[in-house]
């Protein structure tokens, strides 16, 4: 565990080092505070709107976050050759992954917090009141979205040696799943056979990352989910997370390091 | 002496990308031993297959065929890399990571304790003359001093075998001066070395014994005494008729 731990402290280190999540932080917070300055008519309504811009812009921030941050890290360990010292100590290369998956994952989850944070005292300024545990089920089942994101990118690291590929093909997938994912086997129901089975294995195939997207509750301030569904939940991120990063892990295995 | 390094007809083939060139055999039977305690030297010319050996005996790639250990133990189990140190040829080390931040990362894989780590850290940044620079970035530091710091990052665990991947590839003459010296005190202090390197005169002031390597082949494994026979002025010469450049230039 320490092993794996000492890998993810690099990650966190290189990412908050780095200009590129400062430069993403400064002009999502910009664009959410000059939103946020608009009163049009003093409409209640219009203040969920621009919740609603506000907060799929942080999804889209987190998401870019995630991506690009996960798509270098393999890459660049074999094109600075730090791979080699690296494996070349006692670690598994299952433990590097492991180490890498975290700390990537720890990362977008510091970043959540920042995003969330700011967003939630921004929205509190405008209606004088937070939901913490609508803004907790929120962006925890968001951290998990974007730990299934992370394991599946860490794989097509692996896959595709140009990180620029892989993040493009991972984010029309992310895109594809969270805007038509959940329509697939309506579509499918009005193809004929055997495209119609195969749209359903896609289906029931794919990781439903829309099941992770509950900023209605923030926005709408719907009541909470139960308590269950929510635990059900992490549980199915958890259950693709491991099968991602089996995948990533028995790819790794067969690669030769040079 | 006991071999501490130790490879059995080790092979290695490559399947090419491209469908016409078939596969290309990087090494051919090779066996090889490296005994406690001594300095051996492996030369070849560029593309002999000096980095695929180290590459196996590291467990980087997986032989064809054959056998690796390293103090008995097979090199696929990660164990086996426990009493190693690995400095390989051109590495860009975490550019965002001081030299102190290096060694405490490669230390925590070690698992070392934060009172061995800190002490392991002041010695080898002494060792390798850091220690004025060793809360800079990596990314400031001169290129002699990046080889530097990957030759502390190879002490860390106070190794028993040393394996280096022409550690002065690239170095200028004061550059390459520092780390011969530092192999000099490490072959003083009783640790075995293991490295590939173009400079023979380095290679002759410093090994024990070395391994000629050509085309994937072993073609001599001694003592540089009984390689360098009397008609030859120097190693680069001996090392250039094993290899067969005479006989080439002469066809």
């Amino acid at each position: 565990m320490k092993t794996i731990l000492a890998v993810a402290g690099v990650v966190i280190k290189e990412l908050y080092r780095r200009k590129d999540f400062y430069v993403l932080f400064i002009v999502t917070m910009l664009i959410c505070l000059i939103m946020a300055s608009v009163r049009i008519f003093n409409d209640d309504k219009i203040i969920r709107y621009l919740k609603e811009l506000c907060l799929l812009l942080v999804w889209v921030s987190s998401l870019v976050i995630a991506i690009t941050t996960t798509a270098r890290q393999i890459p660049a360990e074999r094109e600075n050759r730090t791979l080699l010292p690296l494996l070349a100590k006692p670690v598994t290369r299952t433990q590097l992954l492991l180490g890498k998956f975290l700390g990537c994952w720890l990362a977008c989850g510091i970043a959540l917090v920042c995003f969330y944070l700011f967003f939630g005292a921004l929205a509190a300024s405008r209606e004088h009141q937070w939901p913490l545990l609508n803004y907790f089920q929120a962006a925890s089942l968001h951290w998990f979205m974007l730990g299934i994101v992370i394991a599946m990118v860490l794989l097509g690291s692996l896959v595709f040696a140009a990180p620029s590929s892989n993040s493009t093909i991972c984010f029309v997938v992310v895109g594809g799943i969270l805007l038509l994912g959940r329509h697939l086997d309506s579509v499918a129901l009005t193809l004929p056979e055997p495209v119609r089975s195969v749209f359903l294995i896609i289906y029931y195939s794919i990781p439903h990352l829309e099941f992770f997207d509950v900023r209605d509750l923030i926005i709408h301030d719907w009541p909470l989910i139960h308590w269950g569904y929510y635990g059900l939940a992490l549980i199915y991120g958890i259950g693709y997370m491991v099968v991602f990063l089996t995948g990533a892990s028995l790819v790794f295995r067969r690669q030769s390091v040079n | 002496m006991a071999a501490i390094l130790k490879a059995e007809n080790l092979r290695v083939e490559f399947r090419s990308r491209e469908a016409a060139q078939g596969t290309k055999v990087a090494l051919r039977g090779l066996n090889l031993e490296v005994n406690a305690g001594e300095v051996f030297g492996y030369l070849g010319p560029n593309g002999a297959g000096k980095t695929t050996t180290m590459n196996v005996l590291l467990g980087f790639v997986q032989p064809t065929s054959g056998a690796a250990s390293l103090f008995g133990i097979d090199v696929r189990q990660p164990i086996a890399r426990q009493r190693i140190g690995y400095l390989p040829e051109l590495t860009y080390y975490y550019k965002f990571l001081s030299a102190e931040e290096l060694l405490r990362f490669y230390s925590t894989l070690f698992g070392l304790s934060r009172l061995e780590a800190d002490r392991r850290i002041d010695e080898l940044l002494k060792l390798v003359e850091l220690e004025h620079a060793r809360k800079r970035p990596i990314r400031t530091y001169s290129k002699g001093m990046q080889q530097r710091a990957g030759l502390a990052q190879a002490l860390i665990n106070n190794p028993d075998l040393l394996v280096l991947d022409e550690p002065t590839s690239g170095l200028d003459p004061l550059g390459r001066m520092k780390v011969r010296q530092i192999i000099q005190r490490l072959k003083g202090e009783g640790k075995t070395v293991f490295f590939s390197s173009h400079e023979l005169g380095e290679v002759e002031t410093v090994c024990d014994r070395v391994g000629i390597i050509h085309q994937g082949e072993l073609k001599v494994v001694g003592p540089i005494s009984e390689i360098r026979q009397p008609r030859h002025a120097n190693l680069e010469q001996a090392f250039l008729e094993i290899i067969g450049f005479e006989t080439q230039s002469a066809s």
